[in-house]
């Protein structure tokens, strides 16, 4: 099971990380400025000497202003991109001071590991945070597996007007005579976000999609396929959920449909799916008496009984 | 009803909290009639265990009697004498149809919490942490327990509450240990860790035909007890433990090793204490791996290691090569309670044996502050504490 996506879902995620990275680089710069001979031997120079020492001294400096710049600054994807060539940085020298003064090659190595794995985050982070920047078409992306098989996957699906059930922002869905759907959603402080609907595909126990039509507060599409597990482990359900508020920008979309979240609570939506089908209900615990919700996982109530 | 509540790091109150209630259709509301405090209480009394929040109900390991089903439950009966698993598990996803009961898909309504520290989520278990589900826990009066008609084992009245109550989580636990490294006749079995779950480990490696078992810990009642189950004893402050394991299996090291202790051990070494302690202090790694990296270094080639004692992030300085290179095995897991019940209550049944042997504190549930601290502080003896609300 795998959530996917692209574009504004994954903000806060990157935030911890690029958080993360912002106070690593404080601490290993403190410690490099304040005793660089000891952080050099620990990095495998057998003998720093006094240029290994202002080395890594300097090293400190620079550590301690990205870590500022990360976390205080506004053009965090530059300053991550500042740590990359930074790292690249840490190993040549690591490499060539290693070859002065005769490091021990288990020190080294473990070095080189531990700065390999931090080139590997920030190269991560910077992809991240250059494809938050977009065109203003959210996507979220979720998969997941019920044990049950795709005909019943599917038909519970089919019926529109079972989605609210599982599905935490919609209200209801209506499906007139004529095949079209009527959606009502909450959006932010309590509106109502409507926008009729039209099935594009329908191949049985397959694929269902569908899109808003002309007039809707928040253009949108969506698709849902239904595949089986390898091994007879059930179906595997896979949605695909792009909107677009009218001439908006990101983040108003995010916040009037998924939250600020989507792949997450698309996952928690399709999760209630998977209770539905399997247990016949959503489950409920002190912490979370009303389920699976992004929103109550964040603000959470003590682990206690429900009054 | 009153109920033990974590209040905060290294404290606890018992505090009135509202009566548990039927939230959906399979739960049932059980009548506590014993509880216990377990090793893992300790990892969330000492703040290392995160997504706490204060006043949540703490307590795993419980059994009573049945007093409300929800419509969805039909073979359970209002004054059956149930003891409960520690996971709360469907007994219908992919995972409890296979027995990985600790992996249900269906219990944690708080799953996205764990995806994002662990990738994927495990089971929600009982009092332990909202990224677990948010249950409030068994050391109450009375607990709300989901899918009762598949979780709940029931128990004859013959039985004493203190011979079936680690059917919930301790004797099951050590008997996965031991099931987890294969352990069978001939095999020589180190087991790091003399608490509660270190001895029902030693006790089901002999369950299962081991013929030695060497028990580690620096506690003497605790190596005592040990000794008195038939193992033989290391105090790992006296003498050097892979030194001494090497010499007593004439050079191999142990067939299996088996972690009892987790994430919170300890070295006899100060320096090397210091180093995992400050890191852990730091948030550059959450465990203390002393343990994990002595069984594996120690492990004769080809054997398995066996992983119990709970870990909750990242660990520092895995001796990969070590593991790789001798062909090791490693197991883990938050153990399959349901899995495991009905054998081990056959087990007490025929007089195998008495789980009570743990037990050396009985108090009432009003009294759970001191009994974290004795337990905590391994003061005045103690091995496990009961409590009676
Ligand atoms: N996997 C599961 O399902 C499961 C279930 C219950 C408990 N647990 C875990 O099992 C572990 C033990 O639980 P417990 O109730 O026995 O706890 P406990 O605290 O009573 O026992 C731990 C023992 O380990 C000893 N120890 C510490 N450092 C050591 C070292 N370096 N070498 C050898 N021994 C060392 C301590 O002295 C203590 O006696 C905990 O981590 C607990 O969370 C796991
Ligand atoms: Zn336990
Ligand atoms: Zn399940």
């Amino acid at each position: 099971m795998t959530t996917t996506g692209t574009g504004s879902s994954r903000s806060n995620g990157t935030a911890g990380l690029v958080a993360g990275l912002g106070v690593f680089s404080l601490a290993l710069g403190a410690a490099e400025v304040a005793s660089p001979g000891v952080v050099a031997r620990l990095a495998g120079v057998r003998d720093p000497g006094p240029t290994g020492r202002a080395t890594t001294m300097l090293y400190g400096v620079r550590e301690l202003v990205h870590g500022a710049g990360i976390l205080g600054g506004r053009r965090k994807a530059t300053w991550v991109r500042t740590r990359i060539a930074g790292d690249v940085l840490d190993i040549a020298t690591v490499v060539a001071g290693a070859a002065r003064s005769g490091a021990s090659p288990t020190r080294l190595g473990l070095t080189l590991a531990a700065l390999a794995g931090v080139t590997a985050t920030d190269v991560a982070a910077a992809r991240r945070l250059s494809q938050e920047s977009d065109d203003g078409e959210c996507r979220a992306t979720a998969a997941i597996t019920v044990n049950r098989s795709r005909g019943e996957a599917y038909r519970h699906w089919r019926n529109l007007e079972h989605l609210p059930e599982f599905m935490a922002h919609l209200r209801t869905v209506r499906v007139d005579p004529s095949g079209r759907s009527h959606w009502e959603a909450s959006g932010p402080a309590g509106t109502t976000v409507r926008w009729d609907a039209e099935m594009t595909t329908d191949r049985e126990d397959e694929e269902i999609s569908w899109r808003s039509v002309a007039g809707a507060d928040v253009e949108n599409a969506g698709t849902v396929r239904f595949r089986d597990a390898a091994g007879g482990r059930g179906t595997e359900i896979v949605v695909d959920l792009r909107y677009r508020p009218p001439g908006g920008s990101t983040g108003a979309a995010v916040a009037t449909l998924l939250g600020e979240e989507p792949n997450q609570q698309l996952r928690d939506d399709l999760r209630r799916f998977k209770q539905v089908l399997e247990i016949g209900e959503v489950v409920r615990s002190g912490g979370s008496p009303s389920g699976q919700s992004t929103r109550q996982q964040l603000a959470q109530r003590p682990a206690q009984p429900v009054a | 009803m009153r109920a033990n509540c974590w209040t905060g790091k290294r404290s606890v109150e018992v505090r009135d909290v509202p009566d548990p209630t039927i939230l959906n259709r399979r739960d049932a509301i059980v009548k506590i009639t014993s509880t216990a405090i377990c090793g893992s209480d300790l990892h969330l009394y000492n703040g290392f265990i995160p997504t706490m929040r204060e006043g949540d109900v703490l307590g795993h390991e419980f059994m009573g009697e049945v007093v409300e089903t929800g419509p969805g439950v039909d073979d359970l009966s209002v004054g059956d004498r149930v003891v409960v698993p520690f996971p709360i598990a469907c007994g219908v996803c992919g995972a409890c149809e296979r027995g990985l009961t600790a992996l249900c898909e269906n219990s944690n309504p708080n799953a996205g919490i764990a995806e994002k520290l662990m990738g994927h989520s495990p089971a929600a278990l009982f009092g332990y942490s909202h990224m677990l589900g948010g249950y409030p826990g068994g050391q109450a009066e009375y607990a709300r327990v989901p899918f009762a008609d598949f979780g709940a084992l029931k128990v004859e009245s013959e039985l004493p509450d203190e011979k079936v109550l680690f059917l919930s989580d301790i004797f099951p636990t050590g008997y996965m240990g031991a099931d987890m490294a294969e352990v069978g006749p001939g095999d020589v079995v180190a087991v790091w860790g003399c608490g509660p779950v270190g001895q029902f480990a030693i006790a089901s490696c002999f369950l299962r035909g081991a013929e030695r078992v060497i028990a580690i810990d620096r506690i003497d009642y605790r190596l005592r007890m040990a000794a008195e189950t038939g193992a033989e004893t290391l105090d790992y402050e006296q003498v050097s433990v892979p030194e001494a394991l090497v010499e007593m299996t004439g050079g191999r090291g142990p067939d299996k090793c088996i972690d009892a202790v987790g994430m919170e051990a300890h070295h006899a070494h100060g320096a090397v204490h210091a180093y995992d302690r400050t890191k852990q202090a730091l948030g550059l790694e959450t465990e203390r791996p002393h343990v994990l990296r002595e069984a594996i270094a120690s492990c004769a080639n080809g054997g398995i290691v066996s992983v119990i004692g709970v870990y909750g992030g990242v660990t520092d300085k895995f001796p990969m090569g070590s593991f790789m290179n001798r062909y090791l095995t490693m197991r883990a897991g938050q153990c399959h309670v349901h899995r495991y019940m009905p054998t081990l209550l056959e087990h007490i049944r025929n007089g195998d044996i008495d789980p009570s042997f743990v037990i050396t504190h009985r108090l009432p549930l009003g009294q759970a502050p001191e009994g974290y601290r004795t337990f905590l502080e391994k003061a005045d003896g103690c091995e496990k504490v009961v409590l009676t609300p």
